[in-house]
């Protein structure tokens, strides 16, 4: 756990609830996404709805941990439990407002990659897409949640998953997917935002952490908040006693949000 | 129609032949049929195509069993933990062959077959390295709109697996929880084995219509087995046994390591039950299982 009394990823957590508002339907995919539903509906946005590609779909906290979407606690009180057929059907008519995604590598206009990463001369392999393709192409906006390791950040990245935001400008303009694309990145050390050309640039840095320092991290010369007109960087809120009481309650031996 | 009296999971993986193409763990990370996949593995029926959605580990210990030759799937790794070690090695050594889709191009193929017709288009896809780096897919201008779509061509799998709360003897089946991609693979496939909690009177399944998934003229073969989908959750019956994910991907990180894995938990049983009693964990639910009949009116 840090010094100031939360783990970064409780901090992600946060940074990620705060991406959903009231009212939205969001898809919610694996890992810290599962707990950052449940802290937003819990906090400010009480008629958000979650839906879960397995088929779940709730508008409340589960009654227990979850490591998955299909974890019993989130079928137990869920308002359904169908197929995925309907929930891709409710994304691909663009009912969904917003996504989250993860990835190992990420590029300026927000391309992710899950499927194949080059380590030296070595291929990787990964596990590959799931519903990220999905999401990234049809959600009204996504979410992406990385930890901030600059392996990860690419000119490049070397197989685009999950579509982001045009490669010659423009926020998904010559796009043919109906989505909105990517309009953040949280990342252990700060929060990102998406300009009008569909380019990454520095909206926050999380607390301790200095504008500097991440963005030296990144292979390009990134442009922040400040440069593009959109105010200072700020910091990144530190999470509520009541975020974080809510975090450990939803994640009770930190399976997720510490280490 | 196949012979539909209830059998041994041993008689009814026998029909799956080496070579078959076999859609299962469908329903994402519940139910996944862990019972027959291991059945699938003593018996060494090789050559398989595998077909799903997020594949939680399964995939994995079938490939680790070397019964895999090719993949076509969205993802195959280990929830819980990340990395499916066997999964990863057979694709960087290009031992077995994969087919990169989404969840929800896998869905459509699925959803095709089940239709009878040849391919669906979506608005996925489009922009990806699943579609520019496969040959499988077609960009193509809808007629009517002139927009741009994707065509996702039907998959009709030899068999499809799934595990179910219960089924009558003939093979009607009722089953709850999310789904996944469960009724397109089941309305593709052409042959349906349904391994279930409890075989259970007629009277019990047609007591709850609604719950009914599977019909018993869609039903190959179906098998009584308890604890079927263990180590995931079975909604009225289990819960995941998380540790059993995180000890895997410990124990699996070589392929001697797997084999050793395997030499336990697979091939060191003769069957279920045996395996039941290795498993220690208390995966208890509350939930009672009974069926309220529902009276429609009457």
């Amino acid at each position: 756990m840090a010094s100031e009394g939360y783990s970064p990823r409780e901090l992600m957590v946060s940074a990620a609830a705060a991406e959903i508002e009231d009212g939205d339907t969001a898809f919610v995919g694996m890992r810290l996404p599962l707990i950052a539903f449940q802290v937003a509906v819990s906090t400010h946005a009480p008629d958000s709805m979650a839906v879960y590609e397995s088929g779940v779909v709730r508008d409340s906290p589960a009654n227990g941990f979850i490591h998955t979407m299909c974890d019993l606690p989130n079928l137990n009180h869920a308002v359904s439990t169908t197929g995925m057929m309907s929930i891709m059907s409710r994304l691909q008519r663009g009912d969904i407002d917003v996504g989250f995604l993860g990835g190992a590598e990420i590029d300026r206009y927000g391309n992710l990659n899950t499927t194949w990463v080059q380590s030296g001369d070595d291929e990787i392999r990964l596990p590959g897409s799931g519903g990220a393709c999905d999401i990234a192409c049809m959600a009204g906006r996504t979410v992406l949640l990385m930890p901030h390791e600059p392996r990860r950040f690419t000119e490049e990245v070397h197989y685009v998953t999950s579509p982001g935001h045009s490669h010659t400008g423009g926020r998904r303009k010559n796009h043919p997917a109906p989505g909105g694309g990517p309009s953040a990145l949280v990342t252990s050390k700060a929060t990102f935002g998406f300009d009008a050309d569909g380019e990454l640039y520095l909206r926050s840095v999380h607390p301790g952490i200095s504008a500097e320092e991440v963005l030296v991290d990144f292979p390009w010369e990134m442009n922040t908040a400040e440069d593009i007109g959109k105010g200072t960087v700020m910091t990144t809120p530190e999470p509520t006693d009541e975020e974080l009481k809510l975090i450990r309650t939803f994640d009770p031996d930190g399976f997720w949000t510490q280490s | 129609m196949v012979d539909q009296t209830t059998t041994t999971l041993e008689e009814a993986v026998s029909r799956i032949k080496p070579g078959s193409s076999v859609a299962i763990g469908l329903a994402l990370e519940h139910a996944i049929p862990f019972a027959a996949g291991h059945e699938l593995l003593r018996q060494g029926t090789d050559d398989l195509t595998l077909i799903g959605p997020i594949s939680d580990l399964l995939f994995d210990q079938l490939i680790g069993g070397d019964t895999v030759s090719r993949i076509r799937a969205a993802w195959v790794g280990n929830v819980s933990a990340g990395t499916g070690y066997r999964f990863r090695e057979a694709i960087e050594e290009g031992e077995i062959e994969i087919e990169d889709h989404s969840n929800f191009s896998i869905a459509l193929a699925l959803q095709a077959g089940a239709l009878g017709v040849p391919y669906l288009p979506t608005r996925s896809l489009l922009g990806s390295d699943i579609f520019e780096r496969s040959d499988l897919f077609q960009k193509e201008i809808d007629p009517f709109s002139e927009e741009e779509l994707a065509l996702v061509p039907s998959i009709e799998p030899d068999w499809t697996i799934v595990h179910a709360q219960r089924a009558s003897p003939d093979g009607n089946v009722h089953l709850w929880g999310n789904t996944g991609i469960l009724d397109p693979a089941v309305g593709a496939a052409e042959n349906i084995l349904v391994t279930a909690e409890e075989i259970v009177d007629p009277e019990v399944i047609t007591a709850d219509p609604s719950r009914v998934a599977i019909t018993s003229e869609q039903v190959t073969a179906v098998v009584e087995c308890p604890f079927g989908a263990h180590p995931s959750p079975l909604a009225g019956h289990y819960n995941r046994d998380n540790n059993y994910y995180l000890t895997y991907h410990q124990q699996t990180k070589t392929q001697d390591a797997f084999d050793k894995w395997a030499a336990e938990w697979v091939y060191g049983v003769s069957d279920r039950a045996e395996y039941i009693n290795r498993v220690d964990a208390d995966l208890s639910i509350t939930e009672p299982t009974v069926a309220t009949e529902v009276r429609y009116g009457q």
